[in-house]
Protein backbone atom coordinates (compact mmCIF):
# COMPACT_ATOMS: atom_id res chain seq x y z
CA UNK A 1 0.00 0.00 0.00
CA UNK A 2 2.59 2.55 1.04
CA UNK A 3 4.90 1.35 -1.73
CA UNK A 4 2.12 1.97 -4.22
CA UNK A 5 1.72 5.49 -2.82
CA UNK A 6 5.43 6.18 -3.27
CA UNK A 7 5.20 4.91 -6.84
CA UNK A 8 2.33 7.30 -7.50
CA UNK A 9 4.25 10.25 -6.06
CA UNK A 10 7.36 9.60 -8.11
CA UNK A 11 5.43 8.80 -11.30
CA UNK A 12 5.56 12.42 -12.45
CA UNK A 13 9.35 12.46 -12.17
CA UNK A 14 9.82 9.34 -14.26
CA UNK A 15 10.55 9.34 -17.97
CA UNK A 16 8.45 7.08 -20.13
CA UNK A 17 10.27 7.40 -23.45
CA UNK A 18 13.47 5.62 -22.48
CA UNK A 19 15.15 3.10 -24.76
CA UNK A 20 15.64 -0.36 -23.28
CA UNK A 21 19.29 -1.01 -22.65
CA UNK A 22 21.26 -3.39 -20.47
CA UNK A 23 24.74 -3.97 -19.21
CA UNK A 24 27.00 -4.89 -22.09
CA UNK A 25 25.46 -2.30 -24.40
CA UNK A 26 27.32 0.72 -25.71
CA UNK A 27 25.35 3.93 -25.18
CA UNK A 28 25.64 7.63 -25.96
CA UNK A 29 24.43 9.74 -23.03
CA UNK A 30 23.71 13.41 -23.73
CA UNK A 31 24.07 15.40 -20.53
CA UNK A 32 22.99 19.00 -20.03
CA UNK A 33 25.76 21.05 -18.46
CA UNK A 34 25.26 24.52 -17.03
CA UNK A 35 28.08 27.01 -17.29
CA UNK A 36 26.91 30.22 -15.70
CA UNK A 37 23.89 31.16 -17.78
CA UNK A 38 24.82 29.09 -20.79
CA UNK A 39 23.65 25.54 -21.17
CA UNK A 40 25.33 23.05 -23.44
CA UNK A 41 25.12 19.34 -24.09
CA UNK A 42 27.99 16.99 -23.51
CA UNK A 43 28.03 13.45 -24.86
CA UNK A 44 29.44 10.61 -22.81
CA UNK A 45 29.81 7.42 -24.82
CA UNK A 46 30.82 4.07 -23.42
CA UNK A 47 29.89 0.64 -22.14
CA UNK A 48 27.10 0.15 -19.60
CA UNK A 49 28.71 -1.90 -16.84
CA UNK A 50 25.84 -1.92 -14.36
CA UNK A 51 22.26 -0.92 -13.74
CA UNK A 52 21.21 -0.44 -10.16
CA UNK A 53 18.06 0.41 -8.21
CA UNK A 54 14.48 0.65 -9.34
CA UNK A 55 11.74 3.16 -9.94
CA UNK A 56 12.76 6.79 -9.94
CA UNK A 57 16.01 5.93 -8.13
CA UNK A 58 17.37 3.74 -10.92
CA UNK A 59 20.94 4.50 -12.01
CA UNK A 60 23.38 3.11 -14.57
CA UNK A 61 27.16 3.29 -14.85
CA UNK A 62 28.94 3.94 -18.13
CA UNK A 63 32.63 3.16 -18.61
CA UNK A 64 34.86 4.48 -21.33
CA UNK A 65 38.61 4.53 -21.84
CA UNK A 66 39.93 8.00 -22.55
CA UNK A 67 43.64 8.43 -23.44
CA UNK A 68 44.39 5.12 -21.77
CA UNK A 69 42.60 5.98 -18.55
CA UNK A 70 39.34 4.28 -17.64
CA UNK A 71 36.52 6.68 -16.72
CA UNK A 72 33.27 5.58 -15.13
CA UNK A 73 30.29 7.80 -14.67
CA UNK A 74 27.00 6.99 -12.95
CA UNK A 75 23.79 8.64 -14.13
CA UNK A 76 20.29 8.57 -12.66
CA UNK A 77 18.12 7.16 -15.43
CA UNK A 78 15.26 9.60 -14.82
CA UNK A 79 17.35 12.71 -14.18
CA UNK A 80 16.09 15.80 -16.04
CA UNK A 81 19.69 16.76 -16.78
CA UNK A 82 19.97 13.77 -19.10
CA UNK A 83 18.83 14.94 -22.50
CA UNK A 84 18.79 11.53 -24.18
CA UNK A 85 20.16 8.02 -24.06
CA UNK A 86 21.03 6.39 -27.37
CA UNK A 87 21.95 2.74 -27.77
CA UNK A 88 24.88 2.42 -30.18
CA UNK A 89 25.54 -1.31 -29.98
CA UNK A 90 24.00 -4.21 -28.10
CA UNK A 91 26.50 -6.51 -26.46
CA UNK A 92 26.23 -10.17 -25.57
CA UNK A 93 27.25 -10.70 -21.92
CA UNK A 94 26.46 -13.32 -19.28
CA UNK A 95 26.55 -11.05 -16.22
CA UNK A 96 24.49 -8.13 -15.00
CA UNK A 97 27.51 -6.37 -13.45
CA UNK A 98 30.59 -6.13 -15.64
CA UNK A 99 33.14 -4.96 -13.06
CA UNK A 100 35.53 -7.66 -14.29
CA UNK A 101 36.11 -5.56 -17.38
CA UNK A 102 38.17 -3.06 -15.36
CA UNK A 103 41.03 -5.47 -14.97
CA UNK A 104 41.19 -6.57 -18.58
CA UNK A 105 43.28 -5.25 -21.45
CA UNK A 106 41.54 -3.53 -24.33
CA UNK A 107 41.80 -6.65 -26.48
CA UNK A 108 40.37 -8.91 -23.80
CA UNK A 109 37.54 -6.57 -22.90
CA UNK A 110 35.91 -6.76 -26.32
CA UNK A 111 32.28 -7.82 -26.14
CA UNK A 112 30.52 -9.73 -28.90
CA UNK A 113 27.59 -8.04 -30.54
CA UNK A 114 24.14 -9.42 -29.89
CA UNK A 115 22.11 -10.08 -32.99
CA UNK B 1 4.78 27.52 19.90
CA UNK B 2 4.14 26.82 16.32
CA UNK B 3 1.69 25.50 13.85
CA UNK B 4 1.81 21.75 13.46
CA UNK B 5 0.11 18.67 12.10
CA UNK B 6 0.12 14.96 12.94
CA UNK B 7 0.99 12.36 10.34
CA UNK B 8 2.45 8.94 9.71
CA UNK B 9 5.71 8.15 7.99
CA UNK B 10 5.17 6.40 4.67
CA UNK B 11 8.75 5.85 3.56
CA UNK B 12 11.60 7.43 1.68
CA UNK B 13 12.21 8.05 -2.00
CA UNK B 14 13.94 10.53 -4.28
CA UNK B 15 12.67 13.32 -6.48
CA UNK B 16 14.35 15.79 -8.83
CA UNK B 17 14.26 19.55 -8.36
CA UNK B 18 14.00 22.18 -11.10
CA UNK B 19 17.76 22.16 -11.64
CA UNK B 20 17.84 18.41 -12.10
CA UNK B 21 19.39 17.66 -8.71
CA UNK B 22 18.26 14.57 -6.87
CA UNK B 23 16.70 15.24 -3.46
CA UNK B 24 16.12 12.48 -0.88
CA UNK B 25 12.66 12.91 0.64
CA UNK B 26 10.55 11.27 3.30
CA UNK B 27 6.86 10.99 2.56
CA UNK B 28 4.57 11.89 5.48
CA UNK B 29 0.89 11.14 5.15
CA UNK B 30 -1.22 13.69 7.06
CA UNK B 31 -4.90 12.95 6.76
CA UNK B 32 -6.86 16.02 7.87
CA UNK B 33 -6.45 16.59 11.61
CA UNK B 34 -9.62 17.52 13.49
CA UNK B 35 -9.60 20.12 16.25
CA UNK B 36 -11.19 18.18 19.12
CA UNK B 37 -10.78 20.68 21.92
CA UNK B 38 -9.58 24.21 22.42
CA UNK B 39 -7.82 24.91 25.67
CA UNK B 40 -8.09 28.47 26.88
CA UNK B 41 -6.39 30.55 29.56
CA UNK B 42 -9.71 31.05 31.41
CA UNK B 43 -10.54 27.36 31.48
CA UNK B 44 -7.24 25.52 31.49
CA UNK B 45 -4.58 28.12 32.32
CA UNK B 46 -2.91 27.89 28.92
CA UNK B 47 -3.76 27.99 25.25
CA UNK B 48 -3.49 25.09 22.86
CA UNK B 49 -5.39 22.95 20.40
CA UNK B 50 -6.07 19.25 20.78
CA UNK B 51 -5.82 17.55 17.42
CA UNK B 52 -7.18 14.13 16.51
CA UNK B 53 -5.61 12.08 13.76
CA UNK B 54 -6.48 8.83 12.01
CA UNK B 55 -9.89 7.20 12.36
CA UNK B 56 -10.37 4.16 14.50
CA UNK B 57 -13.30 1.80 14.82
CA UNK B 58 -16.07 2.98 17.10
CA UNK B 59 -15.76 -0.30 18.98
CA UNK B 60 -12.27 0.65 20.09
CA UNK B 61 -13.40 3.83 21.80
CA UNK B 62 -14.93 3.74 25.26
CA UNK B 63 -17.95 5.72 26.34
CA UNK B 64 -16.00 8.63 27.77
CA UNK B 65 -13.97 8.96 24.59
CA UNK B 66 -17.08 8.82 22.42
CA UNK B 67 -18.53 11.68 24.44
CA UNK B 68 -15.39 13.70 23.86
CA UNK B 69 -15.45 13.05 20.11
CA UNK B 70 -19.15 13.87 19.94
CA UNK B 71 -18.43 17.41 21.17
CA UNK B 72 -16.59 18.12 17.93
CA UNK B 73 -18.84 15.94 15.72
CA UNK B 74 -15.81 13.87 14.81
CA UNK B 75 -15.36 10.16 14.25
CA UNK B 76 -13.24 8.38 16.92
CA UNK B 77 -9.56 9.15 16.43
CA UNK B 78 -6.59 6.97 17.27
CA UNK B 79 -4.04 9.67 18.08
CA UNK B 80 -4.75 12.80 20.12
CA UNK B 81 -2.10 15.44 20.63
CA UNK B 82 -2.01 19.00 21.83
CA UNK B 83 -0.31 21.59 19.69
CA UNK B 84 0.24 25.00 21.23
CA UNK B 85 0.48 27.51 18.44
CA UNK B 86 -0.92 30.99 18.23
CA UNK B 87 -0.62 30.59 14.47
CA UNK B 88 -3.53 28.15 14.64
CA UNK B 89 -5.48 29.99 17.36
CA UNK B 90 -8.32 31.01 15.05
CA UNK B 91 -9.28 27.43 14.31
CA UNK B 92 -12.45 26.34 16.09
CA UNK B 93 -13.52 22.97 17.47
CA UNK B 94 -14.58 20.60 14.69
CA UNK B 95 -12.55 22.28 11.96
CA UNK B 96 -9.94 20.40 9.98
CA UNK B 97 -6.25 21.21 9.73
CA UNK B 98 -4.69 20.12 6.47
CA UNK B 99 -1.22 19.97 4.97
CA UNK B 100 -1.75 23.35 3.31
CA UNK B 101 -0.79 25.11 6.54
CA UNK B 102 2.74 24.49 5.27
CA UNK B 103 4.32 25.92 2.14
CA UNK B 104 6.98 24.50 -0.09
CA UNK B 105 10.42 25.57 1.08
CA UNK B 106 9.35 26.07 4.69
CA UNK B 107 11.63 24.85 7.49
CA UNK B 108 10.06 22.36 9.92
CA UNK B 109 10.95 20.22 12.92
CA UNK B 110 9.79 16.60 12.92
CA UNK B 111 9.24 14.63 16.13
CA UNK B 112 8.82 10.88 16.23
CA UNK B 113 9.66 7.76 18.22
CA UNK B 114 12.93 6.22 17.07
CA UNK B 115 13.20 2.58 16.01
CA UNK B 116 13.85 0.12 18.85
CA UNK B 117 17.29 -1.48 18.85
CA UNK B 118 16.95 -3.77 21.90
CA UNK B 119 19.77 -4.29 24.42
CA UNK B 120 22.94 -2.88 22.89
CA UNK B 121 26.56 -2.58 23.94
CA UNK B 122 28.54 0.61 24.37
CA UNK B 123 29.98 0.75 20.90
CA UNK B 124 26.61 0.97 19.20
CA UNK B 125 24.78 2.74 22.02
CA UNK B 126 27.26 5.47 22.91
CA UNK B 127 29.46 5.59 19.82
CA UNK B 128 32.51 4.37 21.74
CA UNK B 129 35.47 2.76 20.03
CA UNK B 130 36.77 -0.73 20.59
CA UNK B 131 40.09 -2.06 21.86
CA UNK B 132 42.60 -3.95 19.70
CA UNK B 133 41.21 -7.29 18.55
CA UNK B 134 44.58 -9.06 18.51
CA UNK B 135 48.08 -9.10 20.09
CA UNK B 136 46.60 -10.49 23.32
CA UNK B 137 44.86 -7.26 24.28
CA UNK B 138 41.95 -9.13 25.91
CA UNK B 139 39.97 -5.91 25.73
CA UNK B 140 37.63 -5.92 22.76
CA UNK B 141 34.23 -4.27 23.09
CA UNK B 142 34.00 -3.45 26.81
CA UNK B 143 32.61 -0.26 28.37
CA UNK B 144 35.82 0.84 30.16
CA UNK B 145 36.80 1.45 33.76
CA UNK B 146 34.24 1.30 36.58
CA UNK B 147 36.41 3.47 38.88
CA UNK B 148 38.47 0.77 40.63
CA UNK B 149 40.57 2.33 43.44
CA UNK B 150 40.37 6.09 43.70
CA UNK B 151 36.64 6.75 43.54
CA UNK B 152 36.02 3.10 44.46
CA UNK B 153 32.53 3.31 42.99
CA UNK B 154 30.94 3.71 39.60
CA UNK B 155 30.67 7.39 38.69
CA UNK B 156 27.21 8.73 38.09
CA UNK B 157 26.28 8.83 34.42
CA UNK B 158 28.79 6.13 33.48
CA UNK B 159 27.98 4.99 29.96
CA UNK B 160 26.99 1.33 30.05
CA UNK B 161 25.17 -1.15 27.82
CA UNK B 162 21.41 -1.18 27.95
CA UNK B 163 18.23 -0.61 26.05
CA UNK B 164 18.59 1.51 22.95
CA UNK B 165 16.01 3.19 20.74
CA UNK B 166 12.29 3.90 21.27
CA UNK B 167 13.14 7.45 22.31
CA UNK B 168 11.30 10.59 21.38
CA UNK B 169 13.56 12.20 18.81
CA UNK B 170 13.18 15.59 17.15
CA UNK B 171 15.05 16.47 14.00
CA UNK B 172 15.22 20.19 13.41
CA UNK B 173 15.51 22.34 10.31
CA UNK B 174 14.15 20.00 7.67
CA UNK B 175 12.83 21.50 4.48
CA UNK B 176 9.34 20.91 3.12
CA UNK B 177 10.03 20.05 -0.50
CA UNK B 178 6.48 19.53 -1.64
CA UNK B 179 2.93 19.84 -0.31
CA UNK B 180 0.43 17.52 -1.96
CA UNK B 181 -3.01 18.75 -0.89
CA UNK B 182 -4.95 16.21 -2.95
CA UNK B 183 -3.25 13.21 -1.41
CA UNK B 184 -2.67 14.90 2.01
CA UNK B 185 1.07 14.38 1.78
CA UNK B 186 4.14 16.28 2.86
CA UNK B 187 7.49 15.54 1.23
CA UNK B 188 10.24 16.45 3.69
CA UNK B 189 13.88 16.60 2.71
CA UNK B 190 16.04 14.01 4.47
CA UNK B 191 15.17 11.31 6.95
CA UNK B 192 12.83 11.51 9.94
CA UNK B 193 12.73 9.40 13.12
CA UNK B 194 10.78 6.20 13.53
CA UNK B 195 9.58 3.20 11.56
CA UNK B 196 7.17 3.28 8.65
CA UNK B 197 3.58 3.87 9.81
CA UNK B 198 5.02 5.55 12.93
CA UNK B 199 3.31 8.66 14.28
CA UNK B 200 5.20 11.90 13.66
CA UNK B 201 4.49 15.52 14.50
CA UNK B 202 5.52 18.09 11.91
CA UNK B 203 5.90 21.59 13.36
CA UNK B 204 7.20 24.90 12.10
CA UNK B 205 10.92 24.96 12.90
CA UNK B 206 11.72 26.61 16.24
CA UNK B 207 14.96 27.98 14.82
CA UNK B 208 13.37 29.67 11.83
CA UNK B 209 13.61 33.44 11.88
CA UNK B 210 10.68 34.94 13.72
CA UNK B 211 7.64 34.41 11.55
CA UNK B 212 4.85 36.95 11.47
CA UNK B 213 1.86 35.39 13.18
CA UNK B 214 0.05 33.94 10.19
CA UNK B 215 -3.59 34.73 9.62
CA UNK B 216 -5.30 31.40 10.18
CA UNK B 217 -8.44 32.73 8.46
CA UNK B 218 -6.71 32.36 5.17
CA UNK B 219 -6.22 28.66 5.82
CA UNK B 220 -9.86 28.29 6.77
CA UNK B 221 -10.78 30.03 3.54
CA UNK B 222 -8.56 27.77 1.54
CA UNK B 223 -10.29 24.84 3.17
CA UNK B 224 -13.63 26.19 1.99
CA UNK B 225 -12.16 26.74 -1.43
CA UNK B 226 -11.00 23.14 -1.45
CA UNK B 227 -14.50 22.05 -0.49
CA UNK B 228 -15.99 24.25 -3.21
CA UNK B 229 -13.61 22.83 -5.75
CA UNK B 230 -14.55 19.33 -4.70
CA UNK B 231 -18.23 20.19 -5.13
CA UNK B 232 -17.57 21.67 -8.53
CA UNK B 233 -15.65 18.60 -9.52
CA UNK B 234 -18.60 16.46 -8.48
CA UNK B 235 -21.00 18.59 -10.50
Amino acid sequence: MSQQLIKDITAEYRKEDLPTFNSGDNVKVSVRIKEGNRERIQVFEGLVIQKQGGGVSETFTVRKVSYGIGIERTFPVHSPSIESIQVVRRGKVRRAKLHYIRGLSAKQSRIKERR
Amino acid sequence: MAKGILGTKVGMTQIFDAEGLMIPVTVVSCEPNVVLQKKTVENDGYESLQLGFKDKREKLANKAELGHFAKSNSSPKRYLKEIAGKELSNFEVGQEIRVNIFEEGEIVDVTGTSKGKGFQGNIKRHNQGRGPMAHGSRYHRRPGSMGPVDPNHVRKGKKLPGHMGVNTVTIQNLEVVKVDVDRNLLLIKGSIPGPRKGLVVVKRGVKTASIEPLDPNSFIETQEEVANQAEEAQE
